[in-house]
């Protein structure tokens, strides 16, 4: 009790010294290296929500990319001024009310996140039914039909034209914020009951049922909560960038998420958070790979693309030798931490890959 | 709990770590600015959909840089970006020109959406940007800093509807819309709207069908617009999709003639539509056939003798956008970027390869367009458009 | 609308219908015999077309011997995919195999764009299958009556493979069940290559037919019919050769008579195949030809 106690106090203080790093990395970081610690924030909370689905709860989904284009919508068009609005809807207008309301971000946010969470619970309802593949094929296929259906609805969402002169609201306080919260959210969600029985089900269906779990029920609670986080996410992103269009939200950005959960770990939020901290900034170092670099006496040429093949090899080393990712289902705990301090220098436990 | 507190240790760490590394990075890169080097930023497509487009600009702007390499005493150095075809990558890759390597300008891009995805942070970073062939009038709205060397949708909807109206004679027309093409939406509504004047006749568009980008199949599209038996039919999109489509409308016996926009004129439409596309029309910023200026000619001639061969209407957009940029920093005498940017807005007349640039006040240049036509596997200049002044 | 208008669209969506068909039997035949959706069935089409431009314009080779090189070159891709990302994950769970073949498909795409270049390129077309045929006021393309009967000849084939053969009957027996077929002297490995040889060969045939129909090639092109045809395979049932056909035809009409009957709704082509996928999914999940499975515990 009393070391349970003490943990609270402790993450109380590393919050508290995270957000006065926040506000001193915001003082001092230029735009664009503030711009990657927000996406790694984002890529945090949306990593983290599709972990919940598919590796806690073992349900194989891929329909993210829908979940957060309707987050980024709803945030987007939630916050523009008006002016603005008329601007971007120069080719129809905006279907009234939407064109004379403005709210403030965090109640567009939540809203955002709630509209993923009800579609997400509309859809859940049929094709949760389903199992493995088929079921990721058909969530596949759901986020493809949001993206087809917005492309397709100009006054509600201008189509192709996309929207843009979306306030720049997202900050670091607001990406790192939502992060820590939706952090604190699953680890809860994972450690309370219903944690218990996601993992129940990810293990063995037929053998959770007969437990007394009502599959049915935490299936969709799972696939629900994970479609929200997934929809606030949509909405930092878009309020991130400030300009958002259909095809942003192919099923590509799926795969991107996926990628991240499958590096740091299925059914390991530790792995989640550091693989997409991971991720997010080797992206942008690898980035000399496209370019060429100039030694003084020759040049190199780069070659664009090579980037993503390295990410792409990577994925599949990842993949095929190391099956766990960077943390398989294990997390980095302070016991572990406070053992490994104190006790021997590293050896078991905490870190393996 | 506790896990909650060592997650947040190691998110800790990581930006600490990060912050670090960033002040010493930003600590070479002020030093980088008193150097003897300008800077220019070049934001453009490299890789996805749009790279055959980033890569024909790319080829303009290399050879103004070669031509022109030094302004106000120092050496101009070109920063490629790749914005990869994709709205997150382009706004990353235009936060790290602004403020990582710290340019005076930026050029680019082909695709307005990729544009745009920029617009915000180069108007918050204060560096102007110059559009090369960005034709949708959002870009430039609202926006301080984004300029353009092209003109815009609105004009060129209305460029194409003229010629269908007074050269074809047409009285109705169809459309096929690349619905998911920001670019090609927006072309077929100023084409629509211009036309249904021209005719006086509100049901002047017979048809109008949509497909979506990567698309192959058209074949049900158009057994409906052959249906409707237009005179003409309008079908603005990505150059590979165009081709493909025309080739399909051959091949179901549609004899009206295409016309289109200016992202047809890539190599790529001829030699996959082939004979299909003989006869398609276009209207573009620029032809090699009749030099405008006299920048024109140097930029032909030195063209032709790098590359091998005809340049395409936007190589000459991201040459110009290259002297253009040149040009206000000779004249602000500075690399001061918001000096600079003051500088580009006041452009008036200015000699271009692709014909004389003035701004307007939203940044958008008037200049004359230039319609083309496909023959004998080759585009051919057929006519200029002035501008309504 | 005209009877005559009708037969043209009727005709489009059978010329597009056996295109989905053709695809759609590979996929079924993998997914028959490892209960795997391979996403990478549409980049090893893609590759096929690669291979075979390459062979016609930098090789000079005439377009059938090209065309044959192609499609064993893509046998022996299909194969080596096999052994180097499905095969270490044969006994793991099956979300790892599913995301090792994302995995796949990824790297393929994002390859062939550095080695190729993203920009499209044009494929060489053989006059003999792009003439046009005109009856009345109908166009039929000559390559819409070959494809339906390389469709036709490729599923007797394949059936007589299957049901008449040895290796088809150790595919048969693979398909129910790996274990016991290897206790009865079944090599698994081998019949799973060859599985795999096949159906990649199958999706060379169908990539060199899209190609030669829609006569641009570029990285990325296998990704939508790769999805529609998986989708035909669902329709007419998973794993089941005959069922693939009918669900690719299926398909391919129903796009084309929705754009025909709806032009308005033509914007949503791309959504009727994920909405008729699910509907059946939830109605038919073993689709119209498919058998019901008992599930294992």
């Amino acid at each position: 009790m009393k070391r349970k106690k003490y943990n609270i106090i402790f993450s109380v203080i590393l919050i508290i010294l995270l957000f006065v790093i926040l506000y001193f990395a915001k003082l001092y970081l230029d735009d664009y290296k503030s711009r990657i610690l927000n996406l790694c924030a984002i890529y945090t909370i949306l990593g983290l929500s599709l972990n919940l689905i598919n590796g806690f709860t073992g349900l194989f989904s891929l329909g993210h990319a829908g979940f957060m284009a309707i987050g980024a919508y709803t945030t987007a068009l939630l916050t523009m001024p008006i002016p603005i609005k008329e601007q971007n809807f120069f080719m129809a207008p905006l279907i009234s009310p939407l064109d004379k309301i403005v709210w403030p971000f965090l109640p567009s946010l939540i809203l955002g996140g709630i509209l993923a969470a009800f579609v997400a619970f509309l859809i859940g309802a049929p094709v949760l039914r389903l199992k493995g593949d088929y079921l990721a094929i058909a969530t596949l296929g759901f986020s493809e039909i949001i993206r087809v259906i917005f492309t397709n609805t100009q006054r509600l969402t201008n189509g192709a034209l996309g929207l843009k002169g979306i306030p720049n609201t997202t900050n670091l306080f607001w990406s790192f914020g939502i992060a820590v919260i939706t952090l604190i959210v699953m680890i809860l969600l994972i450690n309370s009951s219903y944690g218990r029985a996601f993992k129940a089900i990810r293990e063995d269906e037929i053998a959770a049922e007969n437990m007394g779990i009502n599959l049915f029920k935490h299936k969709i609670l799972a696939f629900t909560i994970g479609a929200f986080f997934a929809g606030i996410g949509g909405g930092l992103l878009g309020n991130l960038i400030g300009a958002i269009d259909p095809l942003m939200f192919r099923f590509f950005l799926t795969y991107n998420i996926l990628l991240i959960i499958v590096l740091g770990g299925m059914g390991s939020i530790t792995g989640t958070v550091i693989s997409a901290f991971i991720i997010t900034i080797s992206m942008e170092a690898l980035r000399f790979l496209d370019e060429s670099i100039n030694l003084g006496f020759f040049t190199i040429r780069g070659i664009p693309g090579l980037r993503m093949v390295v990410f792409s090899v990577l994925l599949m080393m990842v993949i095929l030798f190391f099956r766990n990712g960077l943390m398989g289902n294990k997390e980095i705990t302070l016991d572990i931490l406070a053992n490994k301090l104190s006790k021997k220098p590293l050896t078991k436990g905490g870190v393996k890959r | 709990m506790k896990k909650i507190a060592t997650l947040l240790a190691i998110i800790l760490t990581i930006s600490t770590l990060f912050a670090g590394c960033s002040k010493k990075e930003q600590q070479t890169s002020s030093s980088n600015s008193n150097s003897d080097v300008i800077k220019i930023g070049v934001f453009e497509p490299m890789t996805g959909a749009n790279a055959a487009g980033g890569a024909l600009e790319i080829e303009g702007i290399k050879l103004a840089n070669e031509l022109y390499p030094e302004v106000l005493g120092k050496k101009v150095e070109l920063v490629l970006v790749d914005n990869k075809s994709d709205k997150v990558e382009a706004a990353n890759a235009a936060a790290r020109l602004t403020q990582k390597e710290k340019v005076t300008v930026i050029l680019g891009s082909w695709g307005s959406s990729l544009s745009m995805a920029a617009g915000d942070i180069v108007r918050k970073a204060q560096i102007p940007a110059i559009g090369t062939s960005c034709t949708n009038p959002l870009v430039t709205k609202g926006n301080d800093y984004y300029f353009r060397v092209c003109f815009i949708d609105p004009f060129q909807g209305t460029v194409m509807a003229n010629y269908a109206y007074s050269k074809l004679g047409a009285k109705k027309a169809a459309i096929v819309q690349e619905v998911s093409n920001d670019y090609a939406v927006g072309l077929a509504k100023f084409f629509t709207d211009s036309f249904k004047e021209l005719t006086g006749d509100p049901n002047c568009i017979v048809a109008v069908s949509n497909y979506n980008t990567g698309d192959q199949d058209f074949s049900a599209q158009l057994t409906n617009i052959k249906s409707a038996n237009p005179d003409v039919i309008f079908a603005p999109g990505n150059f590979t999709e165009s081709a493909l489509l025309i080739k399909q409308a051959r091949q179901l016996g549609i004899k009206a003639p295409f016309i289109g926009g200016d992202t047809w004129e890539t190599p790529e439409f001829v030699t996959i539509g082939k004979e299909a596309v003989e006869g398609a029309t276009f209207s573009t910023f620029f032809t090699s056939e009749k030099p405008i200026t006299k920048e024109s000619e140097k930029f032909l001639e030195a063209f032709r003798k790098k590359y091998n061969h005809e340049p395409a209407a936007v190589a000459a957009l991201g040459y110009d956008a290259y002297i253009l940029a040149l040009d206000a920093i000779k004249r602000a005498g500075t690399t001061d970027s918001v000096k600079v940017r003051d500088e580009i807005a006041k452009t008036k007349d200015f000699e271009g390869a692709a014909g004389k640039i003035s701004l307007d006040e939203n940044g958008d240049a008037v200049k004359n367009a230039v319609i083309k036509t496909v023959k004998e596997g080759k585009f051919t200049y057929l006519d200029t458009i002035e501008p309504k002044k | 609308m005209t009877l005559e208008l009708f037969l043209q669209h009727f005709a489009n969506g059978i010329s597009l219908g056996s295109l989905y068909a053709l695809i759609a039997i590979g996929y079924t035949m993998v997914y028959g015999i490892l209960r795997l959706i391979n996403f990478a069935h549409g980049d090893i089409f893609m590759m096929a077309t690669y291979f075979a431009f390459f062979g016609v314009l930098t090789f000079n080779m005439p377009w059938y011997i090209s065309f044959i090189v192609a499609i064993i070159l893509t046998g022996l891709l299909g194969i080596g995919v096999e052994k180097a990302a499905y095969r270490p994950l044969r006994n793991s769970p099956k979300i790892s195999i599913l995301i090792s073949a994302i995995g796949v498909s990824y790297l393929l795409e994002n390859l062939s764009i550095v080695l190729f270049d993203g920009r499209p390129k044009p494929f060489p077309t053989p006059n003999i299958f792009a003439d046009v045929i005109n009856i009345g006021n109908i166009s039929i393309q000559r390559l819409t009556f070959i494809i339906p009967v390389v469709t036709i000849i490729l599923l007797f084939l394949l059936l007589f493979l299957v049901n008449n053969t040895k290796s088809g009957m150790a595919m048969r027996a693979v398909s129910k069940d790996q274990e016991t077929a290897q206790l009865m002297g079944v090599d698994v490995n081998s019949t799973i290559s060859f599985t795999f040889g096949i159906g990649s060969m199958l999706a060379a045939i169908g990539g060199l037919m899209w190609a030669l129909k829609f006569p641009q090639i570029q990285p990325l092109m296998g990704v939508m019919p790769g999805l529609k045809c998986f989708i035909a395979a669902v329709i007419g049932g998973i794993g089941n050769i005959k069922g693939a056909v009918i669900g690719g035809f299926l398909l391919g009409i129903g796009e084309i008579l929705l754009v025909a009957f709806l032009p308005s709704l033509s914007g949503y082509r791309d959504a009727f195949a994920f909405i008729l996928l699910i509907l059946i999914l939830l109605f038919k999940p073993t689709g119209i030809m498919g058998e019901k499975i008992a599930e294992k515990v």
